[in-house]
């Protein structure tokens, strides 16, 4: 009776499990994921429940539908909102401390670190 | 000189931080992207309780500008803002523009019927997505666009009697 609970409870688990894939992972989820709801900072549009985020989606939807590439779709929004509205920020001449600072302070960190086990070494 | 570096460099960074601090308080507060394509695509929008369909640049005339007001009856704001849209439907060189979003059709019938008509021309989004190939946010905006379709002037939230002077100066 244990055993048959327990493989009830699985059946259960699994099969919730499927609808969830089934349910959520579209095109248009995956696009919405990447992009930032614009009035209501700090959800994405694929979070938000705003005015605006439902209508990013439905465009999103129509774009793909008449054959737009997931490229294309995140060209469109920048050009209309700028870049803020990916999360992923684009490598130019603005975004370019963002990208080179924590290489640069793994680097130097790094390096300082490794100065001082030398010299500790050295010490001993 | 081994503990001046670590120190010039704590300098560096604070003087970073402060005048980055500094310099953040005098910033807009609300978020204007800014390098984005202000031209607008010739799309067509479907004309409010109507069948027909217009497209931008075919809706300006020979008007020297188009005021597009993104309006809708369960806007709170739009009520507010409505006097003031008003007062640019005596502009001479603008093309008064109301486009409802999101909306019932009786609602917003009924809403123009309370308030005053003082569009040119309503257009219908719908599903708002026509909203977002003007950039817009939400509801109310007021966007002013010129003959090539680019946008000259973006007014988030309800205008005033300041904002109708300045589309007054632009018109003329």
């Amino acid at each position: 009776m244990k055993s048959f609970k327990i493989i009830l409870f699985l059946l259960f688990f699994i099969f919730f499990n499927f609808i969830n894939v089934f349910g959520e992972n579209t095109k248009v989820d995956e696009i919405s994921k990447n992009l930032r709801c614009l009035i209501c900072q700090g959800q994405s549009v694929y979070d938000s429940q705003s005015e605006f985020a439902l209508s990013v989606k439905t465009l999103i939807l129509n774009k793909l539908e008449s054959g737009s590439s997931e490229k294309d779709i995140y060209d469109f929004l920048k050009s209309k909102y700028g870049n803020w509205i990916v999360y992923e920020p684009e490598f130019n001449n603005y975004t370019l401390i963002l990208w080179i600072l924590p290489l640069f302070l793994f680097i130097f960190g790094g390096f300082l670190i490794a100065r001082k086990v030398i010299i500790n070494r050295k010490e001993k | 000189m081994r503990l001046r570096l670590p120190f010039i460099l704590l300098f560096i960074l604070v003087l970073f931080i402060a005048v980055i601090f500094y310099q953040s308080l005098f910033e807009e507060k609300n978020y204007i992207p800014k390098n984005i394509n202000n031209k607008i695509e010739n799309i067509s929008i479907k004309e409010f309780n109507t069948n027909n369909n217009f497209f931008l640049k075919n809706l300006i005339e020979d008007k020297k500008l188009i005021a597009i007001n993104i309006w809708a009856s369960w806007c709170m704001p739009c009520r507010q803002e409505h006097e003031h849209i008003k007062k640019l439907s005596d502009i001479d060189n603008l093309k008064l523009v109301g486009l409802n979003y999101k909306d019932k059709i009786q609602n917003a019938e009924n809403f123009l019927k309370e308030f005053g008509n003082p569009y040119d021309t309503i257009l219908s989004d719908a599903d708002g997505t026509k909203s977002i190939f003007l950039g817009a946010y939400g509801v109310p905006e007021t966007l002013i666009i010129d003959r090539e379709l680019k946008i000259l002037k973006k007014y988030i939230g309800p205008i005033n009697s300041q904002i109708v002077g300045e589309i007054k100066n632009l018109a003329n």
